[in-house]
């Protein structure tokens, strides 16, 4: 009776987490295809009105082109950063192995304000501030550490002797690496890519900080809020979330998250 | 030594305090099958990860037809492995796991092909060539794993527990399959186990380790009837082992003292001392049971239980003093003794069949 009741309670609370967390997706889906210039009930007629203006407005798309062309290089570069700092931990030990962990670990949990200021204040001391690098290079340092999460896992899956097998079958360490240890993280690699460049896509705080005014599309977001409360707002912010949701489920879909984490009996 | 093709050469492997293996020393031969086995941590392994150069000896040297080994990385030895876990590569075909030492090697395309497919035919796998590795049975991707190894025909091939996960049916197809492909190929097999049943059925020699060292090299049969040691006795299993004090030398006969009353052994080319404390062996089926041929070595025990192995009976029986004595008979000697349990058996041996061990040290 009692594990009846906190099962159905556990369900509740799940269903109720979903809700807070979405409603506001939901509504900014709802009211961007409403043709009242106030986000109120009752709705009036459905419009693309919203969709329209904001894609045509020469700012949003600068913005939406910048967007993916730091986020496109980021998710290469923190996929490749990030399989040599795993593979690192994976075959190597060496003095200070933990602090190297942690400090590759650390860049998620500092607050983005934090983040967004120290980033600010380095990059505009050695002359890298406001431009398209300094977004760059401060979104490669926050997205790295979901990368090398994503492939160490993966990594903690492999065999050791996999990597023996191929040294083993005269491959050295350079070909090992190619033939073996890549194909075999194949799948998280490409995910990690995914992740990583949805989180630069997504990233608004640092962003604001260091691009001056290359504005990437959360940016820009915030300056349509600053000047008035227009609908536009709710068109371009279910535009983004659906851009992040694909890439994010995309990456589940490829790496098997969700599926099982276990290594399949293949992998034996 | 023109037939030497490998020499182990007072190697010893330390990992932090810990000591795998001590000071061994082993020459291998051209062409024959060698079996090292041991129990879990006595060493083997790693032995044959230094020879594959996974492990590099802390001292001593290895050398492979002559030429020094030590230093040397793993891909730049032609000693092929076979895992216990197989490593196959997952993502790859069978035809692309068997091709993958050609590949590394540079060896073009076509020939890559030609010749892996020659080894995909040899082990019946060419219907599996273009499957994932993940859709073959056991068996299967042991032959796999075989020929992902020999198909750079190299000079020795080494295994690592390769039979260990398979059922007892197929471990034992996959022995003769071992033994007859050593023997069409003529190369040299290193082959590391815990089993005595692979080791002996399969190997020409066997190298018996314990705790880092060598304890015994030698045919299976020598080694099952003449154990150099008492360690060796016990972990071939089938003997019994007798404590006692030498009271008499003579003609290659010792005679000596047990809780039992006095008993004989043959010396053999072991060195004996008299007033020696001394334990000798019985092998247990060289003892027989209820004939009065050989009073001198003959004790009164208890039939407790049996168990039957293919064709061979183990009795065991209870001696006075509480401790066990083990004979094996073949099934219709064991039909036509009709004992019972908890009969009183008189079990006796010749003094041929007796061995005093070494002092142990």
């Amino acid at each position: 009776m009692i594990w009846k009741i906190t099962r159905w309670g556990g369900r509740l609370y799940t269903l109720f987490v979903f809700l807070v967390i979405l409603a506001p997706l939901v509504a900014s889906l709802i009211f961007s295809f409403n043709s009242d210039r106030f986000p109120s009930l009752p709705l009036k007629e459905f419009t693309t009105e919203w969709y329209l203006l904001t894609f045509t407005d020469p700012l949003v798309l600068e913005a939406l082109q910048r967007s993916f062309l730091v986020a496109i290089p980021v998710g290469l570069l923190s996929t490749v950063l990030g399989f040599a700092a795993a593979y690192s931990d994976y075959r190597y030990s060496f003095r200070g192995k933990n602090l190297f962990n942690l400090l590759m670990m650390l860049p998620p949990t500092i607050p983005a304000v934090i983040m967004g200021l120290a980033m600010l204040s380095y990059l505009s001391r050695i002359n890298l501030a406001g431009n398209v690098y300094s977004i760059f290079i401060s979104h490669v340092v926050i997205s790295l550490p979901f990368a090398m999460a994503l492939i160490r896992l993966r990594l903690a899956q492999m065999d050791p002797s996999l990597e023996e097998a191929a040294w083993n079958l005269q491959a050295n360490s350079a070909q090992s690496l190619r033939y073996v240890v890549v194909p075999y993280c194949a799948q998280s690699l490409f995910a990690a890519f995914l992740i990583t460049t949805a989180v630069s896509f997504d990233e608004f705080a640092v962003a604001w900080f260091v691009s001056g005014l290359e504005e990437t599309v959360p940016v820009r977001v915030l300056v349509f809020l600053q000047g008035q409360v227009s609908p536009r707002i709710n068109a371009i912010g279910t535009v983004v979330f659906a851009t992040s949701i694909l890439l994010v489920v995309l990456a589940m879909a490829v790496s098997g998250v969700g599926k099982s984490i276990r290594p399949k009996a293949t992998d034996q | 030594m023109e037939n030497i093709l490998i020499e182990v050469d007072r190697v010893t492997k330390r990992f932090g305090d810990y000591t795998a293996v001590t000071q061994t020393s082993l020459s291998i031969e051209r062409g024959e099958f060698l079996a090292i086995m041991g129990s879990s941590g006595c060493g083997k392994t790693t032995l044959l990860r230094m020879l594959a150069g996974l492990e590099e000896p802390s001292t001593g040297e290895i050398r492979l037809d002559g030429v020094l080994q030590n230093g040397l990385p793993a891909w730049e030895r032609e000693l092929p492995l076979v895992w216990q876990s197989l490593a196959l590569f997952p993502f790859l075909s069978v035809l692309d796991n068997v091709a993958f030492g050609l590949k590394m090697r540079g060896v073009p395309k076509a020939q890559r092909h030609a010749q892996t497919w020659v080894w995909l035919k040899k082990l019946e796998l060419e219907e599996f060539a273009h499957r994932n590795v993940a859709q073959l049975s056991g068996g299967q991707r042991q032959r796999v794993a075989l020929a992902r190894a020999l198909v750079t025909e190299p000079k020795v091939l080494l295994l690592d527990e390769p039979l260990s996960a398979l059922d007892a049916h197929l471990s034992v197809r996959m022995q003769a399959l071992l033994r007859s492909l050593q023997r069409e190929l003529g190369i040299t097999f290193i082959y590391v186990t815990h089993s005595q049943s692979e080791a002996f059925s399969m190997a020409d020699r066997v190298v018996v380790m314990s705790r880092g060292k060598v304890e015994q090299v030698g045919a299976p049969k020598d080694i099952y009837r003449h154990p150099a040691n008492r360690f060796v006795a016990e972990f071939i299993g089938n003997v019994n082992i007798f404590k006692g004090r030498i009271e008499g030398l003579s003609n290659g006969v010792a005679t000596l003292q047990t809780s039992l009353g006095r008993m004989t052994a043959s010396i053999g080319d072991v060195s004996a001392r008299l007033g020696a404390e001394s334990d000798f062996f019985v092998n247990a089926d060289q003892i027989l049971l209820n004939t009065a041929d050989y009073p001198g070595n003959s004790i009164k025990a208890k039939l407790l239980s049996y168990k039957f192995v293919g064709n061979m009976v183990t009795l065991y029986l209870e001696r006075e003093g509480g401790e066990e004595l083990k004979v094996t008979l073949p099934e219709p000697a064991y039909d036509s003794a009709g004992l019972k349990i908890g009969d009183l058996i008189c079990a006796s041996w010749p003094t041929v069949s007796a061995h005093l061990f070494p002092e142990s040290h």
